[in-house]
This record gives structure tokens, sequence and C-alpha cells, in this order.
């Protein structure tokens, strides 16, 4: 199996966009990563896409086809991959199999969702398929209504507070004003995230991701080979993916996402780190209880720590490891089936020293943490300087 | 999100009656009911099995911004209840605000109507829970 590296890496500004539909999207993120590459379209030799509800959003399948067709690919296989909001992940891991396997040299993955062609109550009730539709959606949960019974359980268990959730999304903010990719690029105080609209007891509106347009998308190619495409690849150490029960009923602790902890184990096994070692991440913080546990999943902190930690400072830019730098799910916005490929463009460009404002200082060692519904799917990759 | 018919119809067992099942090689009990025990797979023996609905509240939130259907029932309780059985189910909790109810209170099941989704569809019926005091 090859090593693989990223050699290109672009995303459109996330956000409520009314002017551009699915295509547009996608196709702009897609060329933006070839032009960061410098690459035509005919080195390529595969793509692989994650969207999770394009069907539904959007009433389009069938997608790789399209893509392949509006980015002016044909006949090269696209492919796409659903996974919930974790597809952007699977996508890069698909592509990640394919170089390393050998079966193919330059890659295209790509991630999108166009989510704001629906009222809000709808796509609710579509990104409420992440979870176990028959025996939690359709008995009244929401997915906030399950992420606030992880946080209860936590608070409940460790003391975590509604303040130190709070701190989570202040701190995203900040990163996102650094942002230009961002769907917000304002800071808020604790006092504004504490005092927002009750969403699900106790999470309120400032602990929840928003509802996004977007794309994002990468270029691999083999390690071996990577140097003669770009001057700055980044090296993909590992690529983890597991599994979980679909409904947060049936596992085992609701204070941990145990998929996420495994991909993890094994991530930092393969690559042979440890969570010490890592000085950026990009973590799944689709509200910020979600957060709070995969720092703790993740070995940055000790169980029941990550949200004292979160309030201490001690994920943000300078503190002990930075998370979410981009802004996160919170700020940077959600576009489910991109994100994981936006964490992949995030963790890049911090590595080749291209963050500007929100630069991290002596970064050596990224990863990204995708989780899909309320951790049925975790993915997990770790990354370096190829250069 | 609209349900049809023929699995209204289907989950009439579990919904009405919490039936699961329960596997007799590792005395597991699961509900929604399962074909294959996933701590012994095919060494399993899975048969039906009906809780009995009572429990305790293992975590809960207050639903403010309800789905399609529950529109007329928000601000309501939701929890996650560990049945005497020692399974876990989700579920609303009626006549209770999220004042009312701490991690670790009894309750049980009871039958009640979940919602109607369609004014020219079947009314959902089902299990929630209420807190035995």
């Amino acid at each position: 199996m090859r090593s693989v590296a990223i050699i290109g890496a672009g995303m459109t500004k996330f956000g409520e966009d009314w002017e551009r539909g699915f295509r547009e999207l996608v196709t702009e993120a897609g060329i933006r990563a070839l032009e960061d590459a410098k690459i035509s379209g005919d080195e390529i030799s595969a793509g692989y896409v994650g969207t999770m509800a394009s069907g539904s959003l959007v009433g389009q399948e069938h997608t790789g086809a399209l893509i392949a067709d509006y980015m002016g690919l044909n006949p090269i296989p696209i492919t796409r991959v659903e996974g919930a909001c974790a597809s952007g992940s699977l996508a890069l891991r698909q592509g990640i199999l394919a170089v390393s396997s050998g079966l193919h040299d330059v890659v295209v993955v790509g991630g999108v969702e166009k989510m704001t062609d629906l009222d809000t109550a709808a796509v609710s009730q579509i990104l409420g398929g992440a979870g176990d539709q028959e025996w939690e959606l359709f008995l009244g949960a929401t997915f906030p209504g399950l992420y606030a019974m992880m946080a209860r359980r936590h608070m409940h268990e460790y003391g975590t507070t509604e303040e130190m959730l709070a701190s989570v999304a202040v701190k995203n903010h900040e990163n996102g004003a650094t942002n230009k990719y961002a769907q917000f690029q304002n800071r808020i105080t604790l006092e504004t995230a504490m005092n927002s609209k009750m969403v699900a007891d106790p999470l309120k509106v400032m602990d929840c991701s928003p509802i996004t347009d977007g794309a994002a998308a990468v270029v691999l190619a083999p390690m071996e080979k990577a140097l003669s495409y770009s001057k700055k690849p980044i090296e993909i150490l590992a690529s983890e993916q597991a599994t979980g029960t679909l409904a947060l009923h049936d596992r085992k602790s609701l204070t941990s996402v145990n998929a996420a902890k495994i991909a993890s184990e094994r991530a930092y096994k393969k690559a042979g780190l440890t969570p010490k070692d890592i000085s950026v991440a990009e973590v799944h913080d689709c509200f910020t209880i979600a957060e709070i546990v995969a720092t703790e999943d993740l070995g940055f902190f000790a169980p029941g720590e990550g949200g004292k930690a979160a309030l201490d400072g001690r994920t943000k830019i300078g503190g002990d490891i930075a998370v979410n730098t981009s802004g996160g799910l919170k700020a940077t916005g959600h576009p489910v089936g991109a994100t994981g490929v936006k964490q992949a463009c995030e963790i890049s460009w911090q590595l080749r020293g291209e963050r500007g404002a929100g630069q991290v200082k002596d970064v050596e060692y990224g990863l990204t943490h995708n989780v899909g519904g309320s951790g049925a799917t975790a993915v997990v990759h770790l990354y370096k300087r190829g250069y | 999100m609209k349900e049809s018919i023929s699995l209204t119809w289907r989950r009439i067992p579990e919904r009405y009656r919490m039936m699961g099942s329960v596997c007799k090689t590792c005395n597991t009990h699961y509900f929604p009911p399962r074909s294959i025990c996933p701590e012994c797979r095919r060494k399993g023996k899975i048969e039906p099995f009906k809780f009995s609905g009572k429990g305790k509240v293992y975590s809960f939130t207050e639903i403010h911004a309800p789905p399609a259907g529950f529109e007329k029932q928000a601000p309501y309780v939701m929890a996650i209840v560990e049945l005497e059985e020692g399974t876990r189910c989700t579920g609303q909790v009626v006549d209770a605000t999220k004042d009312d109810i701490r991690i670790g209170d009894s309750v049980e099941a009871v039958f009640r109507k979940l919602l109607s989704d369609d004014p020219e569809g079947p009314i959902h019926y089902g299990f929630k829970f209420r807190l035995i005091k």
C-alpha cells in the first residue's frame, strides 16, 4: 500500500447561497482544488464525492455522474459515498484507498451539500435520517435532542456546565472570524451564547451548527509522486473508520462516542503518534457538547475534563491544542456532506502555514475527526507535511 | 415525515405492546426486536419478549424546536429510559416539564397517541412514559 498525499485543496464560501445550486457549488470547489494542485482534468483518473441527502434536499440522485459531467471529467468514474454527516470523510477515505492500492494515481475527492432550498423544518426532518428514524425521530426526538441527552449525561457524570458548552461556541466564532470561507465571521460573547433561544434543553441556538450550503474538494496523489505536482504536499498518515449503534440509546455510554475512540486509537497506532503529538485538530462540533466529547475521545483530555478545558481556553489557538481553527461546524457552517472534506482543507492549509490570522504556530501533525449521526460512523485522519 | 400505512401497521406489536426480543444464549433483551444478537451472532437464539415498560430515566431533554407533527406538543420532554430488563429506549415523557424530572426517576410506559402526520392518513399510536411518584 502506497502512502498518499493531498496535493491541492479548495472550497466554496460556506453560507446561505441562494444564487448557486448543487452543481455550481461542487464544480467551484473542484476547480479550486485542481487550480491549487496546478493540474488539469486530463491527469485525474477517478473521483469520490460525499453527499448525505442530495435526493431529499434538491431531488437529485446519481450525483457522481452529474459531477463528472459538469466538471468536464467524463468518462472517469466518480462514485458517491454516504455516511450521514461523515460522508465527506468517507469519500476522502475511498480516495485514499484507491490511490494507496495503486489502482489510481491522481484522484479528486469532493464533499457537497445544498441545504437551503428547503425550509428549516424540512431540512431538520431530512437530517433526522442520520439517526434511527423509526425508534428515535418518529417518537419525537430531534438531532439537537439526542445531543442534548448526551450533554445532560455529561453534566450528570462529570459536572459539565452550560457555561462550558457555551465557551466552545465563543471560541469557534472567534476562529471563524479569521476564516474567509466561514458562514459566520462574527465574534460572540459568552452572555450571547448563554442567553440564546432554547432548542433542546440544555442546548440553545448557539450550541448548534447551522444549515449551510457549501462544497469542498481535495486532490490526492501517491506520496512518491506528490512533489512532482505540488511544492507543499500534505501526507496522510492514517485513515480510520469505525461504526457504532445507529440509535443513541443502544450505546453503553452517552458521554463518549465509542466509534470515534476506536478510529482514533487505530489511527494513532498506524501513524506511531500519541494525542500529545497533535497540535491542530478539526473535530465534529455539530453541537458544542460534541466538541467536548470529541476532545476526550481523541485523548486530548481525560474523560470528563473536556468541558473545563474548553472554558479554560486550552483548545484555543495558542492553548494546549488548537481545536477547530476553521471555526468548526459551528461558525464555518455544516453543509453535511462537505464538512469532512472541509476539515481536510483546513488542516492542509494549517500545515502549509497559509491560514493567515488563524495560523497555529509550529504545526507538525494535524487531525480530522468527522462523525455521522449521533456517533454511528466516525472517521479519523492524521496528517503531516510531505515536504 | 409522513409514515406509510404499511410501516405503521408493521410496527403495531412493538409500538402498542412493547414487543421486543431476547437472546436465550446470553439473556440480552432487545427493544426494538432484533433478528441477530450482536453479542452472540449466529450462536444466539432469538425469541420474542414482551417488555414490562417499567424503567428509570437515564437521560432527558426538553424539546423546544419540534419536528413536523409535534408542534402542538412542544415543549415536551424526551428521555432515554433504561428498562428494568437492562435495555434502553427513547420515548416521550408525558405530564412533565424538565423541572419535574431527574436522572434516575422511575417511569412506566403508557399507551398514547404519538402524532397524526397526515389529515387523510392513520393516527399513530404507541408508547410514551410517565413518572411514577
